[in-house]
């Protein structure tokens, strides 16, 4: 598991999530169920695309103008929840909510999404840190069917 | 012109903290911070006068009612209006809101059209959009030059025989470019055009004399020059007042009604002034006037272009600070650290105390014109200091390190 201790590790993860993003082209394909996510308060405004088969994410793709915070947080994301079910995506979701909100959290489920840690600290910038998270969220919901 | 001895006067500029740093507050352009005489005098109302204006019977609405018309007189001298020509409204929002739906909605017709620039701020585009919707009548932009500036020889040309409504910054939010007004409004007037004045961000730092101007309508707020948030002003010439409909109707502003559906309004600025107004609010700015008047707003405007120039100066030191308006003498810095994103500038400053505004700036259709997502805006009043100025440089030297604020 990596170490909550090593800030200089963190932002290398940061930052390479933010210069090298994953998944960061959005598909053709009509099979991917999409949202915008512009928020209200910043200029972050990503487009999330996520293509579920047979319970599974199959694939996560996202786009758009973001900081370094929700550009990185979403493209880890990304890797964190492709090929799992979509309850297991929700947990992973829940606990990286918990995380921000300084509430306990299962470190092991959010692997290298634990670097946001102390995006807590700058209060102002929750939100991009989740960004990703609830895009994805709303759309998982939406595809079981759950009403929000 | 003593700064230091100015900032004994505000509470938030007595070792005030933030992220454990000295707070040095850059966000002037976005609200300005309020001296203690402001607050005092909000507090004297509600301590010792609490009361609602118009006719009162007793004593204490009598007061207030005394000292929310003085506001107005206040308010009047200062921008060189009359009285009866100040509107209290909520804000530069509402004042805009006014013009547009109070008097163009009733004078604009299909393909009239309204010219307006692509560094203003929201509020004085949206308005302009919904009376297009209502009228058809067309919004044209007025192309910047290379600078972000609008010129007068730009107006010129977009002035045609369906020109009715300019409405400009006379300092833009964003680039902070101080327009010529007097020129263009004499040439806009030529063409019978009436001219709308956003003087959101020039009312609060240089003289303004709308007599001078001879511009149709002004519109700032109070809380960006030291006075409280929720009250601010449109100043309109007398006898344009009297041909724009009240959009806020209700008590305080009619003379009497009937059954039958009959309306007699009282004369303006009582007619837009519909409900109980911002008490507190008028009695804070006038309060927050006289004590502008007091330091003297000359002397702010030239305290603010050497706060400006000093920063540009040693902003130059750096290579990796992109400035956007070095040209523009208001206190107004647009810049970019170079491979940051604004927003992250915008939290790394606040990791050093050092308050600054990241984005559009409320100027959405400007970043198409810079070519940038968003940009980093550092905004100057006549309480800062050349010390704050060198600890924002010293930030801005080690930008680089902008993650630093998610690590501390």
């Amino acid at each position: 598991m990596l170490s909550l201790n090593d800030p200089i590790l963190k932002r290398e993860i940061i930052m390479d999530h933010y210069t090298h993003p994953r998944n960061k082209k959005l598909s053709d394909d009509p099979r991917y169920l999409k949202v915008n996510m512009n928020s209200e308060s910043c200029i972050d405004d990503l487009d999330i695309q996520v293509f579920v088969e047979d319970n599974i994410i199959q694939d996560f793709r996202f786009d758009g103008v973001g900081c370094t915070i929700s550009t990185a947080s979403t493209s880890i994301l990304g890797e964190l929840i492709i090929h799992k079910t979509i309850d297991e995506a929700l947990e992973i979701i829940k606990n990286y909510e918990q995380m921000l909100q300084e509430e306990p959290f299962d470190e092991d489920l959010l692997e290298e999404a634990v670097v946001f840690k102390d995006v807590s600290k700058q209060a102002n910038r929750i939100k991009c840190a989740t960004i990703g998270y609830h895009g994805l969220k709303t759309l998982l919901l939406q595809i079981r069917g759950d009403k929000k | 012109m003593d700064v230091y001895k100015i900032r004994q006067d505000f509470q938030m500029l007595n070792n005030k903290q933030m992220q454990g740093h000295p707070l040095v507050y850059f966000d002037n352009a976005a609200t300005s911070l309020k001296p203690n005489c402001v607050i005092q005098a909000i507090q004297d109302y509600y301590e010792n006068y609490t009361s609602n204006v118009h006719r009162g019977d007793y004593d204490l609405a009598f007061m207030a009612d005394k000292n929310y018309e003085l506001a107005r007189k206040t308010v009047a001298d200062f921008i060189h209006a009359k009285e009866n020509e100040i509107v209290f409204t909520s804000g530069t929002t509402a004042s805009l809101n006014l013009v547009a739906h109070g008097y163009a909605l009733t004078h604009l017709h299909e393909n009239d059209e309204i010219l307006l620039n692509e560094a203003e701020h929201a509020s004085n585009i949206l308005p302009w959009y919904d009376i297009c919707k209502q009228t058809k009548a067309i919004v044209k932009f007025i192309p910047l030059d290379t600078e972000g500036k609008v010129t007068k020889e730009a107006v010129l040309n977009c002035l045609n025989e369906h020109t009715k409504i300019l409405s400009i910054a006379q300092i833009s939010n964003v680039l902070g470019f101080e327009i010529d007004l007097k020129e263009i409004i004499q040439v806009a007037h030529e063409h019978g055009v009436i001219v709308v004045v956003d003087g959101a961000q020039s009312a609060p730092h240089i003289p303004i004399n709308v007599k001078d101007l001879d511009c149709d309508f002004f519109a700032f707020s109070a809380h960006k020059m030291c006075g409280p948030t929720g009250v601010g002003v449109l100043y309109g010439k007398y006898e344009l007042l009297e041909q724009t409909s009240s959009t806020l109707l209700g008590g305080g502003m009619n003379a009497k009604f009937d059954r039958c559906g009959n309306i007699l309004l009282k004369k303006p600025p009582f007619k837009f002034e519909g409900g109980t107004p911002a008490i507190e609010g008028a009695i804070g700015l006038k309060r927050a006037i006289e004590y502008l008047n007091q330091i003297g707003m000359e002397n702010i405007k030239n305290y603010e272009q050497e706060l400006k120039k000093y920063a540009i100066s040693r902003l130059k030191e750096l290579d990796n600070v992109e400035i956007y308006n070095v040209n523009a003498t208001s206190g107004i810095l647009t810049f970019n650290l170079k491979d940051v994103f604004c927003q992250d500038a915008g939290t790394y400053f606040n990791s050093l105390g050092i308050a600054v505004r990241s984005g559009h700036h409320c100027a959405k259709i400007l970043p198409d014109y810079l070519h940038v997502n968003g940009t980093v805006r550092a905004s100057f009043y006549f309480y800062n200091t050349k010390e704050e100025i060198d600890i924002f440089v010293e930030a801005c030297k080690h930008g680089g390190d902008f993650l630093d604020a998610f690590f501390k």
